[in-house]
């Protein structure tokens, strides 16, 4: 019971970081209809400026608790910028020229966008070695229960602080996409591109706002990973982002509920399913999961079904 | 309504009994029951969104009715007890020596067109746009060159039974290229022809399966005078030379009038006439449908007509 | 972009450049290129001290690059819509168009037998012209392994190009090809020769087992499932230690002649037919075997195109519910696209496992997929010569990428390291400049007069 409760936690807080990555795929997969093959390296390049920036703020001023604070605001604050830049300028490179074209070019545009910027952050950040470490960002804990064994279980701080900041996120993002105009114009896309453009929504610009806030989660999610890992590769966009993707056909692709859910979910699953059966096989585990449910139910956990007109 | 009082100039092909599909909470056919004769044209009409396409759906599989019996004659069977035989057995169809009998809702969808023999067309037009009229026609004629080509091996060895049988469909697809005059676009992609053409194409596209039954969801639509003429004669060429009878679905009122033999009008997915086509035109109800008289009036021309 | 086929000659004079508008225009870029990059390529962290080393010089380049390279692209979009508008001033005034095809069009039609000639002749015309020793590495690490990609293309391009089915995991089918190889050759004693149809049987079966699940989704569902499933197998060899020797590998026996070993040894190939030992000879041989199996592709491929399974498949792409009414059984068609793809999948992995003589999971990743699948679209869905052209182009290029060293002094580390990134980039470009791939045209598989070619933006590129 006690480590099951531990494990949950941990769960909860991977599947929080899946989560936040899960809402750019979905949100660009509802407007446009594309899987953003590049959002996985988004958030790994959030995790890598994060990283840098923490060592440059913490080598000026040290490690107090307050220059932590300052450093991860830091983190926070210019890695969404330059995240949103970057996804934007994919947006505008790589998919707008595509847009309305061969369904299978911009695919394969993403497909090798991903390519080269896992490739490019590989050849000028890991020349030496293949991940960059900090040491432990966030240490203290919480017990909360103890077994009658002694198995002691906490809420690790970054625990709680993962999972608050998702929450507050998640907040803002929902009111941003439930009560303003830009969600309006969002949902309007999401319909009828073209009706949309005759209504007088700038499309061109909704969509490239949609792809800045999903990289935007991206990169806060990217600062988590940092603070619960405390370490970076150039790899690490391609696993969690094909979860967080799955994540995001779990819980209903276009949904944004759908994304956190099916993060949680995903997150929960690994963890549970490394602790109790074989952390070797925890990857099959979630992609057979991700077959599965397409499988029984295409439309996901929380998707509207597609009903195809004859 | 029963079956009894349902006009019926010729032999039942198709029978639909209390046939009802919901969509959650919408009901866009209830209870509909008709029938259509072997050589006849029978014609589906009613306003938009009266359930036209549904039940075009559920006759052709692509949907799965929520209630109701959709049985198919092939030759002379006997109609009435082959019904019940097969729908008291778990299979989706009967063959006596004097024919077979299919119920529609229990036979997958692409066995409706390869065994039941129900060919059908649609609104949005479905050509193979990227092949070209030849090879429309070539695929639909995909079962018996499958058979031909003993299931691609024999064609791939190239044996001669393959070769003589390809040479036939071609046969087959110039004929009606012919027929609906595109055969010295022949070789073009179907994609390049305008919009009355893709209509017939996808008609003889249709006929190359050599359906019993041939299912035209509004081929008159977006058709010049003149296409819809010439669209007159196709139909009628279909019925009388090639025996294969036709439920079309039309809004055009003068091919509907001037082409069918018997025309069931749906309203909000109930049917409200059966007949011909002269008692169609004179039916109160259907008048009101069209024109939209509130149901208070309605009974007063009914009434009045009554009187 | 891809209206770029046909240069056209204009009697109205195009506009000339607005100079100072594309100068704007890259130094936006400029700048935006600065603000993404000051940290990705201006910092960089060493060690485990993570000691800060700021590197000016090559952001400023790669600042300078950007600004370059979007001034150019302005030009050229400009010029490019100068000419257009000049074009449409000529329509409106009635004057015809001078058509002038350009230098790709030209040469389309003579594609075809000069590529066969150049893939059959290749290491041939190489060992006369540079002696065997020293075309030994062109052979091995060009022909081969193009000719390895054309492979996979081709059969990929069944699943992809002619029944529209969209497979990101197609590398599955070339590892289980691999490992029922190098195991029953492991356990059972298998040849190359005994076990390349069990390698192909293998794979189809395995092509079954996913087309069932998988026949009801479509678009990016069947991506992403097939993507899994890719994954799943990659994992199990990683993880089943036991059976495939997990990431240290297995090894698989090296392709013989026929029995013969390519050695030095007196039982050796070389020794047997009276000549010097020389490592070209296997390759030689190697390269026909997977010519031969590429060319047994193209041949099949080709003859079912035109027998009623490949037309159904090619129907399927254009529209699934029109083949329903017609009759066609979609579940099993989607079935045999997919068994017969993965069957060619299959032969070229056991082929691979016999060229390699040692795997590892790492050769199966999601990226070799990827590649694959982008030689089938920049080759032109459907197009053999297309994915022949495409191969030659991303391997090769991204091989040659290997023998750049020269260019190490300039670029301060080893080119190869550059190699995967450029193939990505060249991924994007290639999408921007034909995004229905180099050869879009389709030739029909029957005719009743003449047989004409049908115009890439008519061809579907199927829903599944």
């Amino acid at each position: 019971m006690e480590v099951f409760v531990q494990q949950l936690i941990n769960g909860i807080t991977l599947g929080s970081v899946y989560g936040l990555i899960a809402i750019g795929y979905t949100m660009v997969f509802g407007i446009i209809g594309m899987v953003n093959f590049a959002h996985g390296e988004v958030f790994m390049i959030g995790a890598v400026i994060s990283l840098i920036i923490y060592v440059m703020v913490t080598t000026v001023i040290g490690v107090s608790a307050g220059a932590i604070f300052f450093a991860l605001m830091m983190c926070l604050v210019i890695g969404i910028l330059t995240t949103s830049i970057l996804n934007w300028a994919i947006e505008k490179v790589a998919y707008r020229p595509l847009r309305g074209s061969f369904r299978l070019a911009p695919l394969i545009s993403a497909l090798g966008m991903s390519y080269a910027l896992k490739n490019f952050v590989n050849i000028y950040q890991f020349e030496r070695s293949s991940n960059k470490s900090v040491p432990s960002i966030i240490t203290g804990n919480i017990p909360i229960m103890t077994s009658s064994d002694g198995f002691e279980v906490v809420l690790n701080d970054k625990n709680i602080l993962i999972v608050l900041v998702t929450v507050v996120l998640l907040t803002i993002f929902w009111y941003l996409v439930q009560k303003t105009s830009l969600g309006r114009a969002q949902r309007a896309c999401e319909q009828d591109r073209k009706m949309a453009s005759l209504l007088g929504i700038d499309v061109d610009r909704t969509i490239a706002i949609t792809f800045a806030i999903g990289a935007a989660l991206a990169a806060v999610a990217g600062v988590l990973y940092l603070v619960y890992y405390s370490t970076v590769s150039y790899n690490d966009g391609t696993v969690p982002g094909i979860k967080a993707f799955t994540a995001a056909v779990l819980g209903g692709i276009g949904s944004l509920p759908g994304a956190v859910l099916g993060g949680l979910l995903i997150g929960i699953i690994e963890i549970m399913w490394s602790n109790y059966v074989s952390s070797d096989y925890k990857d099959v585990a979630v992609f057979a999961i991700l077959i599965v449910v397409l499988i029984m139910m295409p439309q996901g956990i929380l998707g509207k079904p597609e009903v195809e007109k004859v | 309504m029963s079956t009894a009082d349902m006009m019926t100039s010729n032999a039942p092909l198709l029978q639909v009994e209390n046939l009802t599909m919901r969509f959650g909470g919408l009901v866009a056919v209830n209870s509909l029951s008709f029938q259509a004769a072997k050589g006849d044209i029978t014609a589906l009409i009613g306003p938009n969104g009266a359930g036209k396409t549904t039940v075009f759906n559920c006759i052709t599989g692509f949907y799965k009715p929520t209630e109701g019996r959709i049985g198919l004659r092939h030759g002379e069977a006997d109609f009435e007890t082959g019904l019940n035989a097969v729908t008291a057995s778990d299979k989706a169809s009967i063959s006596t020596e004097k024919g077979s009998i299919y119920l529609l809702e229990r036979l997958p969808d692409f066995r409706i067109s390869k065994d039941a023999r129900v060919a059908r067309t649609f609104q949005n037009i479905r050509l193979f746009s990227g092949m070209t009229l030849v090879e429309n026609l070539m695929v639909a004629q995909h079962n018996p060159l499958m058979v031909a080509s003993n299931f691609t091996f024999g064609g791939l060895l190239g044996f001669s039974r393959y070769r003589e049988a390809e040479k036939a469909a071609k046969e087959k697809a110039s004929f009606w290229l012919n027929k609906v005059g595109l055969y010295d676009r022949a070789d073009n992609p179907a994609g390049d022809l305008p919009y009355g053409d893709q209509r017939r194409l996808e008609i003889a596209r249709a006929m190359c399966t050599d359906p019993v039954l041939l299912c035209l969801d509004e081929p008159a639509a977006g058709l010049n005078p003149r296409e819809s003429l010439l669209l007159n004669g196709l139909l009628r060429s279909i019925r009388d030379d090639h025996g294969t009878s036709l439920l079309l679905i039309e809004h055009d009122m003068s091919v509907v009038m001037e082409v069918s033999d018997h025309i069931v009008v749906l309203d909000y997915g109930t049917k409200i006439a059966d007949g011909t086509p002269k008692q169609i035109q004179t039916d109160p109800k259907v008048i009101a449908a069209y024109l939209g008289v509130d149901d208070e009036e309605l009974e007063k021309v009914e009434a009045e007509v009554s009187a | 972009m891809s209206a770029s086929s046909s240069e056209m000659m204009t009697a109205n004079v195009p506009k000339g450049v607005n100079w100072s508008y594309a100068f704007k225009e890259a130094f936006t870029t400029a700048v935006i290129a600065l603000a993404l990059l000051c940290l990705l390529l201006g910092v960089t962290t060493e060690g485990g001290q993570n000691i800060l080393i700021f590197k000016p010089a090559r952001l400023a380049f790669a600042v300078f690059l950007a600004f370059v390279v979007r001034f150019l692209v302005v030009v050229q979009k400009e010029r490019k819509a100068a000419r257009l508008e000049a074009e449409r001033l000529d329509a409106v005034a009635g004057i015809q168009p001078k058509k002038r095809r350009n230098w790709f069009e030209r040469a389309e039609p003579y594609l075809q037998p000069v590529l066969f000639f150049l893939m059959a002749f290749f290491p041939i015309v190489l060992v006369t012209t540079l002696g065997g020793q020293a075309s030994t590495k062109w052979v091995d690490n060009y022909g081969i392994v193009i000719m390895i990609y054309i492979m996979l293309g081709w059969g990929l391009n069944i699943v992809v190009g002619l029944a529209g089915l969209l497979d990101l995991g197609y590398v599955a089918f070339y590892a289980i090809g691999s490992y029922t190889y190098a195991l029953l050759a492991q356990y059972y004693g298998f040849s190359f020769w005994m076990a390349l149809p069990v390698a192909g049987v293998m794979a189809a079966l395995w092509g079954i087992m996913l087309g069932f699940p998988v026949l009801r989704l479509r678009g990016d569902y069947l991506a992403v499932v097939t993507l899994a499933f890719g994954e799943i197998i990659r994992s199990v060899a990683v993880n089943w230690k036991d059976f495939t020797g997990g990431s240290a590998g297995i090894s698989a026996p090296k392709i013989t002649f026929f029995g013969i070993p390519f050695n030095a040894s007196d039982e050796g190939f070389a020794a047997k037919f009276g000549l010097e030992f020389l490592p070209i000879h296997r390759s030689i041989f190697l390269y026909y075997i997977i010519f031969g199996l590429a060319i047994l592709t193209a041949v099949v491929t080709l003859k079912l195109k035109k027998l009623p399974i490949g037309r159904a498949w090619e129907a399927l792409r254009e529209d699934e519910i029109a083949c329903k009414s017609l009759g066609l059984n979609t579940r099993n068609t989607k079935l045999t696209a997919f068994a017969i793809g993965a069957m060619f999948g299959g032969f070229a992995g056991a082929f691979f496992g016999a060229r390699q003589g040692f795997l590892t999971p790492e050769s199966f990743s999601f990226e070799e997929s990827v590649l694959i699948l982008a030689t089938v679209v920049f080759g032109g869905m459907g197009s053999l010569v297309g994915v022949v052209l495409a191969a030659i182009v991303l391997n090769g290029g991204s091989e040659l990428l290997r023998e750049a060293t020269f260019l190490e002094p300039y670029i301060g580390s080893d080119p190869n390291r550059y190699r995967l990134f450029v193939v990505g980039v060249g991924m994007v470009v290639m999408m921007l400049w034909k995004p229905r791939g180099l050869i879009s045209t389709r030739t029909p598989t029957v005719f009743l007069n003449e047989r004409k070619a049908v115009s890439g933006s008519l061809v579907k590129e199927g829903h599944g």
